[in-house]
């Protein structure tokens, strides 16, 4: 059932897509994390602001990755940017949410002991509410990495130059069914996102030692 | 021909909006297909959610199931799943089995999640009154706890059935039906009209669903429970500790 030549024949190929991969991924959620940090900072100091960032997220969230891709092909062509920017968008909601509710978490007594010691506004931001809410924006970052690399196997649909590992699942399909190159796409695609969680895990734990690393549902 | 004008044109042509390839048929497909296998997600997850929310026992294998679930690329499954369904049908197995079978798999989850948790997180003061007035296990889960919890189990609903709806798009990809069949066959054409056309479709779809749970949501909060509401206010457990401080 599985073409050990076939495999044998294409270890650079899927080396080269899983790097492919791991760098869609990483790219859409730097870019992500960058611009909901600072949506998160504006949202929490502004606080009328968040409903409305929060809500066209949650739209942006809602409509298909696929429609997503296609409706870019029109507007961007067969290019990276085609499949970074839905990338990044469905980061935006994850991690603005995680972020303000990072900094919404810091204790009333907190703060009022850091105005007490003199500290500014963006002293207090960067000292002790950032610090206090790394575990949550860890959490947002797990769940934004690793629904972010199942994305990217869709990206193939764009083209066969992106998809990662994905490009073997569309490819071995259009080869008609042809397994062997399916699972060669699915199997590490989905490791890949264990991966990452687990290493998010780690990371969650190392940043909280006081406690075991909760991670915030992102349900609603 | 600009973007607009082009999808404006598909949209209209009386030709989309018949037969077997017409946008009607392709959202009952798309539909019909989503409801399915939210129902199947609903009798694989519902239950199993609120046993273990009411008894308490179970919630870390389904934390870590639930969790693995959500991991999982929904390409990725599909892929997975075809040498199975082929088994069980060699045609349905090849297209739309598969997508099916990712759909259940992503929709389990959120269903899970927040069925255990939104009965778990249930003031333990409620459940004991109703212990103290005789009721019975069933009657505390059915009378008390799944009314108070009701919102948080539809927000689960919720999040799947919107995900749901959005891996059936995944389908076409698979020579599968719905709205999906646009966006395939509309890039492999470049035609943007149709691309576009089905965008909005399926756009309108996937909103349309979280606006209706979300309706469905709020009307099932308990009236007792509604801020403003007669009656002292009960049951809204304080919200749990985020930072594990």
């Amino acid at each position: 059932m599985i073409d050990w030549g076939w495999l044998a024949g294409h270890l650079d190929a899927i080396a080269y897509r899983t790097a492919q991969h791991v760098y869609l991924a990483a790219l859409g959620v730097a870019i992500g994390f960058a611009i909901s940090f600072v949506l998160a900072l504006v949202a929490a100091r502004h606080r009328a602001l968040y409903p409305p960032i929060s809500a066209l997220a949650g739209i942006l969230y809602t409509i298909p990755s696929l429609a997503l891709f296609a409706a870019l092909i029109s507007i961007t062509g067969f290019s990276v940017v085609t499949a970074e920017v839905p990338l990044v968008m469905y980061t935006l909601v994850i991690l603005v949410r995680n972020i303000v509710a990072g900094l919404d978490g810091v204790p009333g007594e907190v703060l009022e002991a850091a105005d007490g010691m003199g500290h500014t506004r963006r002293q207090r931001l960067w000292r002790v509410e950032l610090p206090l809410a790394v575990p949550l924006i860890v959490a947002g970052l797990r769940l934004a990495t690793v629904s972010t690399i199942g994305l990217v196997t869709i990206t193939g649909t764009i083209s066969d130059a992106f998809g990662g590992l994905g490009y073997f699942i569309l490819d071995g399909y259009h080869r008609g069914n042809f397994l062997t190159e399916m699972y060669a796409g699915a199997l590490p695609s989905i490791l890949l996102a264990l991966g990452a969680d687990l290493l998010f895990v780690r990371a969650q734990r190392r940043v909280t030692p006081w406690a075991h690393a909760r991670a915030l549902e992102a349900t609603s | 021909m600009n973007l607009v004008t082009a999808t404006a044109v598909w949209l209209t042509d009386p030709a989309q909006w018949a037969g077997q390839a017409g946008i009607p048929n392709r959202l009952l497909e798309h539909v019909l297909i989503a409801s399915i296998s939210l129902a199947i997600a609903l009798l694989l997850a519902l239950p199993a959610g609120l046993a273990i929310g009411h008894t308490g026992r179970g919630a870390a294998v389904a934390a870590s199931l639930a969790n693995l679930g959500r991991s999982l690329p929904s390409l990725a499954v599909i892929a997975i799943a075809i040498p199975v369904t082929v088994l069980v049908d060699p045609v349905l197995g090849g297209t739309v089995l598969p997508t099916l079978v990712a759909m259940v798999v992503l929709a389990v989850p959120p269903i899970l999640v927040n069925a255990y948790t939104g009965i778990a997180e249930v003031d333990r003061d409620l459940v004991e009154a109703g212990r103290g007035m005789g009721m019975r296990e069933r009657e505390i889960l059915t009378g008390i706890e799944l009314p108070v919890a009701l919102p948080v189990v539809l927000g689960g609903i919720r999040s799947a059935a919107v995900q749901i709806v959005a891996t059936a798009t995944l389908g076409a990809i698979f020579g599968g039906g719905g709205l999906g069949r646009f966006l395939v066959d509309g890039i492999a054409q470049r035609d943007d009209g149709q691309v576009f056309g089905g965008v909005l479709l399926v756009a309108a779809l996937a909103i349309a669903t979280e606006v209706a749970v979300g309706l469905l949501q709020r009307l099932a909060r308990s009236p007792g429970l509604r801020r403003g509401g007669r009656g002292p206010v009960v049951g809204i457990a304080p919200p749990p500790p985020v930072l594990g401080m």
